[in-house]
């Protein structure tokens, strides 16, 4: 089964369009693409054993440092570029998200929210940095780096004059997934975002 | 008879000769009447003939890239780290085709061989070649062997841009192009290297302006120069640092001592150079050197190399090594930025390596679990690899 987020951002991306997704794993989600909406496109990935992964699955995957910008596309050249669950381990995000755009007519982001009552309560009542399911790392040696809350990035897209064309938070758990409705940045667990520009 | 070979080598093998009797136009203009190719083939072709793989060779390469020649053998070909039963490029599933190019000097037509209207050695009359006339060479050979169309074409270095040729001059003859440390054209600084190389040749009082079989000799002094020049530029700094460092093979610094030193490095390089001075002829080394600093490949497609492979119809792996200083990651990711602009299926893989450009010739991790996966994908896509597994069960 797919990850959730994988799964909710299907439904925005253009039937037998071009996509680039940024930090592409395994190819999970380029497989799940090309079967459902008949995509064409490219995955970009840096670790070794993923990008072996993908050759296998016969994915189009492109060994690339995305910290060092997306040179290799034109402007405009894919319907959607997608990152999934990367943006907090990029050097500058800022600066992913305007190469994203860039690049892409549209795109989607997911990331884990900082802002969920968990990662709070965590900070709050141990004093430590939280250590959850989905935030599996210690502090020290983490990849993820940078951090957001949903209203982090909200306000990031509108200092970007970003147009945000929807917006959904997920969580597993009950009763969260009745309140993140009413409280986005408090229940959502994990944030998608399809922007444009 | 044969020793024991390693099991996933093909073991041993034997060159065959293929003559060809109709006129070859080359892109200079000229024709060659005839011509022949020396060709070693590994694994067997398919019923549909679906399965077989070219292999490219770069500049000073040859038909043997696997297996043994006889059991006094030391050394396999010079791709047996890739190709074999098991291997990356594998025996089992595809029918693999490795020749001499024409204009080489180990059995192909070439500089060393007749010249039938004048019934001398060729020597330095033989014509100018051009990539597309390797590629135009081999789709002959193709015809021959019967294949329509190739599972892969791959090739590194100068072999890279042949497979790439290949994928504009006959787009519906291959499935997949392995373009392995290669670029769309050379560098002006990879241009100079070729010129001092051939100046080598050419200054070497033996070369005779090319006539050194008339005078019974070899520019051996003047090639093993040039391959001298060329390995330093195949290698890293940080391999040579570690496989020589400053240590020496003979003499001594110490003080009162003045026996002759010689460094390590010294020493393997002469050793190097001699060696191909034995083994290689001096116009196919200047032929070939040009062959490669003409290779444009998007010369015909207005310099735009994403024109050119629009013309592509197959899927392409490109690979490169970070260490490789003479066809750098840089001009392996133009290739493939110009695929992306082509809107063409390919995957790139940058490899760590210390051993520079010769790295796409040696073992090495992650290029052979690369490669691996790449050319199983192949197989399994043209049911290659069922039908050799299936052959397996019936045995």
């Amino acid at each position: 089964m797919l990850r959730i987020d994988l799964d909710i951002l299907q439904q925005w991306i253009p039937m037998g369009g071009r996509v680039l997704d940024l930090g592409c794993g395994d190819g999970t989600l380029m497989c799940s693409l090309a079967d459902n909406r008949q995509v064409t496109g490219y995955g970009l990935e840096i670790d070794p054993e993923q990008i072996t992964t993908c050759i296998s699955r016969g994915v189009n995957v492109i060994e690339t440092d995305l910290n060092q910008g997306l040179d290799n596309f034109q402007n405009d050249s894919f319907d959607t570029v997608i990152m999934t669950y990367s943006l907090q381990v990029m050097r500058r995000p800022d600066q992913v998200i305007d190469e994203m755009l860039r690049v892409g007519k549209e795109c989607i982001v997911t990331f884990p929210n900082f802002g969920n009552i968990r990662t709070r309560s965590y900070l709050m009542l141990r004093g430590r940095m939280p250590v959850t399911k989905q935030l599996s790392h210690q502090w020290y040696d983490t990849p993820n780096i940078h951090f957001c809350t949903v209203h982090d990035f909200d306000s990031l897209c509108a200092e970007k004059a970003i147009r945000i064309l929807h917006r959904e938070v997920v969580t597993q758990r009950f009763p969260d997934k009745q309140l993140k409705g009413l409280l986005p940045n408090l229940f959502g667990e994990t944030a998608i975002y399809h922007l444009a520009k | 008879m044969p020793e024991v070979f390693p099991a996933d080598s093909v073991g041993l093998v034997s060159p065959q000769h293929f003559t060809f009797d109709a006129p070859l136009e080359l892109s200079c203009g000229r024709s060659l009447q005839s011509y022949e190719l020396v060709v070693e083939t590994y694994g067997e072709l398919n019923a549909d003939k679906s399965n077989g793989v070219l292999i490219c060779h770069a500049l000073s390469g040859h038909h043997h890239a696997a297996g043994y020649h006889s059991s006094a053998d030391t050394k396999p070909g010079w791709w047996d780290a890739y190709i074999g039963p098991g291997k990356p490029i594998d025996t089992r599933h595809f029918f693999i085709v490795s020749l001499n190019n024409i204009g080489g000097c180990h059995g192909s037509t070439g500089p060393r061989s007749i010249n039938p209207e004048t019934e001398q050695v060729w020597g330095k009359d033989f014509p100018p070649l051009r990539v597309r006339d390797w590629v135009t060479s081999q789709a002959k050979l193709a015809d021959r062997l019967g294949i329509e169309q190739w599972a892969a074409i791959v090739g590194g270095s100068l072999g890279g841009m042949t497979a790439m040729r290949w994928a504009l001059e006959y787009p519906e003859r291959l499935r997949h192009c392995v373009v392995i440390a290669s670029a769309a054209d050379l560098t002006a600084q990879n241009i100079a290297f070729n010129e001092l190389a051939r100046r080598a040749i050419r200054s070497d009082a033996e070369f005779h302006d090319g006539d050194y079989l008339e005078h019974d000799t070899i520019p051996r002094s003047g090639l093993a120069l040039a391959r001298m020049i060329g390995h330093v530029t195949y290698l890293s700094d940080a391999l040579m640092e570690e496989r020589f460092g400053r240590e020496l093979r003979s003499g001594t610094f110490q003080r009162g001592l003045d026996a002759p030193i010689e460094f390590q490095v010294e020493s393997y390089l002469r050793h190097q150079g001699d060696r191909f001075a034995h083994n290689f002829d001096a116009n196919t080394y200047l032929l070939m050197t040009k062959i490669l600093d003409y290779f444009d490949l998007a010369r015909d497609y207005g310099g735009n190399p994403a024109e050119a492979f629009s013309h592509a119809l197959c899927k392409f792996l490109v690979v490169s090594f970070s260490s490789d200083w003479r066809f750098a990651p840089a001009r392996s990711r133009e290739i493939v930025k110009a695929l992306v602009a082509a809107d063409k299926d390919v995957a790139y893989a940058e490899i760590q390596s210390d051993m520079g450009h010769d790295a796409f010739l040696l073992p090495n991790a992650r290029y052979e679990s690369v490669f691996r996966a790449y050319m199983s994908r192949i197989a399994r896509d043209a049911g290659t690899l069922q039908t050799a597994e299936e052959k397996e069960g019936t045995r």
